[in-house]
């Protein structure tokens, strides 16, 4: 592993008959990420299930006990592996409609999204549920994965057809860093290997497509956001004095001298120190971790925000924005929740419905509630005001938890608009 | 404006700096499981680049299950020293004698009992999040489980119904009675955790460095000798260098056979083998597919 080499996270979306765990198996299997012990504990398994002769991909990556005896996937499961040029994290989602909570919570930290279509059915109602949940959420870079190209005798018509169909449909949602792979994960043609069946295709195979996508600008790179985590105080013999603020850059830089706006108080100061342990920077930028120090004494706790004063975000005590609900329980809209926002920790109503969308149709849809894997437009009112950007400016200043305060569960996930 | 390209180590790393320092805030009384290991070392290095020029704002507390390897003993209270920090040890011994764990054969594994301990250590102390080392790439129920893990009265884990987790916006709310384990180097793999302890040149027990040992071979596994684990009637007793890829319970943890004896050699030795670490040296986890997930359930980390 060289020491420049990057991390790129990303998930598959696809239901079981589109071949995805096979997929995932191939990926791993293909690029040696698939251990010796691994594969003998899944041939053993594909014996004690009737067996399918050859090993059984998919079995790597279905988990559970409980799923491997109802030959499903649960939940978001996360998979590990690397190539000379970069480290991969997956994050594998069901395919099945109830879990479209699923989906969301994997995209949330997703860097790009493969969506799998079968050669054989083209672009389903599934296909355009997967698409709009990875542009709600913001997945920035797409792959169409065409998959069970060998079932139509790899035929370049049937792959043109269905990519002029998705990119129609993705261009209506204002998706365009889109790329089509025709391939077959079963006979490994264009996952890692080119394989000779394809060769009318002139583009990167999968890997070579995970491994060059450029992703320096998936963060914002402009705007300074630094939530305050963590305020630190030694009170030691040696830092008597010492009171720094600890916390990530979730976007932007920052350097010794700039000048800042501490947010909801409105203070503005000057950044004295970039501490680290391994010793004080002139300037950092996302997503380090650092610790602040600031010439002048102000009172600043956890969840604040620190801003660079020419590029101030949103702060108010009401805000749109779209849920998805992920809860059993429907949203009650007589109760107060809790929202988590950055560091912050609110008291909230929901206080309209605007419309549910159906993640099939994208019509709109007046609701009187919402239900698990519902995703709505609503307004909400905050007790303490809100430091915020629109969602996509800004993932990380733009998302946030709704928490159910009798539970403690998390109901749903917000994203300001 | 310049922008220095971040490694996967680097944003790794800042990941878990910011799981940490969220534990601290929001958490009421927070611990580090901290047992010796190199998980458990790379974290508090982790935990030093979270809250220095500070004290850590929570103690270190290691569950003994007496069947330590001394060399790892030996790193586990050094490194606590030489931290400053405090550090809480309590043992399997303290429940047997309790009476809280039964076992039949003190020489037998005992993993399965940390659970216990552990959940009486939290009653003790009155914790409501424990951080441990574990990492996604380890094993499949692993694999599922969240950064932030809820666990019940009991200390289950419920692998159908946790909590979704979205960004990096972690729900660290329970009720009393309930807490939460927090896995901070999750998305670390055991490649990654190699890396940084040569980028950081950890101080980790030098049985993870080859060495020479007495060891028996018991049904394809290189089984070491020690006062816990004696040959048996016909077995040979061969010394070969060796070394550990996770340093467990005596009875049940395997040396692979080895002679890298830095990091950087067991970088390269991992970047090309072909086993799994668990699968070359916990005996436990391959009793059936699922122990792992069933020891969970019963509330293991």
């Amino acid at each position: 592993m060289s020491n420049t080499t990057q991390l790129l996270r990303f998930i598959t979306a696809g239901s079981v008959d589109d071949g995805k765990s096979t997929l995932i198996g191939r990926l791993l299997h293909d690029s040696k990420s698939i251990f010796e012990d691994q594969l003998s504990a899944i041939t053993k398994t594909s014996e004690g299930r009737g067996g399918l002769g050859a090993v059984d991909l998919s079995l790597l990556t279905d988990g559970l006990q409980a799923e491997r005896e109802q030959g499903i996937t649960i939940d978001v499961a996360y998979r590990y592996f690397a190539t000379p040029k970069r480290k991969f994290i997956i994050g594998d989602t069901p395919g099945h409609e109830q879990y479209t909570r699923n989906m969301v919570t994997a995209a949330s930290t997703a860097n790009l999204t493969v969506i799998l279509i079968d050669a054989r059915k083209g672009v389903l109602t599934q296909t355009r549920r997967h698409t709009y949940i990875a542009s709600l959420v913001g997945v920035p870079h797409i792959v169409l994965a065409v998959n069970k190209m060998d079932m139509v005798e790899y035929s370049q018509a049937t792959f043109d057809a269905i990519c002029t169909e998705y990119r129609l449909f993705a261009a209506q949602l204002g998706l365009h860093d889109i790329s089509c792979i025709p391939m077959s994960a079963l006979n490994g043609d264009m996952v890692v290997e080119r394989g000779e069946n394809l060769n009318w295709y002139t583009g990167s195979s999968l890997l070579e497509l995970l491994e060059n996508v450029v992703i320096d600008h998936d963060l914002n790179t402009q705007d300074f956001r630094y939530p305050v985590q963590w305020v630190c105080r030694p009170q030691s013999q040696e830092y008597h004095d010492f009171r720094g603020y600890m916390g990530r850059i979730e976007s932007g830089e920052i350097a010794a001298g700039d000048e800042i706006t501490i947010l909801p108080s409105g203070r503005t100061t000057r950044v004295k120190e970039i501490v680290t342990y391994d010793g004080n920077l002139q300037r950092a930028c996302a997503p380090q971790s650092v610790t602040l120090t600031l010439t002048d004494e102000i009172d600043i706790s956890r969840g604040d925000m620190f801003v660079k004063s020419d590029a101030l975000p949103s702060m108010a005590k009401e805000l749109e924005a779209m849920l998805c609900w992920l809860s059993e329980s429907p949203l009650d809209l007589k109760r107060k929740y809790i929202i988590k926002h950055t560091t912050r920790v609110v008291k909230c109503v929901i206080s309209r419905l605007e419309y549910r969308v159906d993640v099939n149709t994208l019509a709109h849809h007046t609701t009187p509630t919402l239900n698990m894997n519902d995703i709505a437009r609503v307004a909400i009112k905050v007790q303490q005001p809100l430091v915020f950007d629109h969602y996509t400016k800004n993932r990380s200043t733009g998302s946030f938890i709704v928490i159910d305060e009798a539970t403690n569960n998390t109901v749903a996930a917000g994203m300001a608009v | 404006m310049s922008k220095q390209p971040f490694t996967h180590l680097d944003v790794l790393e800042s990941e878990s700096i910011h799981i940490m320092r969220e534990v601290a805030a929001e958490c009421k009384n927070p611990a580090l499981l901290f047992s010796g290991g190199k998980d458990s070392i790379v974290m508090l290095r982790l935990a030093e680049k979270a809250f220095r020029p500070a004290k850590f704002p929570f103690p270190l507390v290691h569950i003994d299950t007496e069947h330590n390897f001394p060399e790892v003993i030996a790193c586990r209270d050094k490194l606590a020293a030489d931290l400053g920090e405090r550090l809480i040890v309590r043992s399997l011994e303290g429940s047997i004698k309790r009476g809280t764990i039964v076992i039949k054969d003190p020489d037998k594994p005992r993993n399965p009992f940390q659970s216990v301990t552990l959940l009486e250590t939290i009653a003790e102390f009155g914790f409501d999040a424990c951080m441990g080392g574990a990492r996604r790439d380890e094993e499949k129920a692993r694999a599922k489980e969240r950064i932030f893990s809820f666990r019940d009265e009991f200390g289950q884990w419920d692998p159908k119904n946790q909590r979704p987790e979205l960004w990096d916006t972690y729900n660290t709310r329970v009720h009393p009675g309930e807490n939460i384990r927090v896995f901070p180097i999750s998305n670390w793999t055991e490649m990654d955790i190699w890396e940084y302890i040569a980028r950081e040149n950890l101080y980790i027990p030098n049985i993870y460095y080859a060495h020479q040992r007495e060891v028996i071979r018991r049904g394809g596994a290189v089984i070491p000798v020690s006062h816990l684990v004696q040959p048996k009637a016909g077995e040979k007793v061969e010394v070969v260098s060796v070394r550990f890829r996770t340093v467990g319970d005596m009875t049940c943890t395997a040396p692979v056979e080895s002679t890298a004896s830095n990091a950087q050699e067991i970088i390269e030795e991992t970047s090309t083998t072909r086993i799994t670490e668990r699968g070359a040296t916990r005996m436990d986890d391959q009793t059936s597919e699922a122990s792992m997930e069933l020891r969970k359930k019963e509330g293991y980390f």
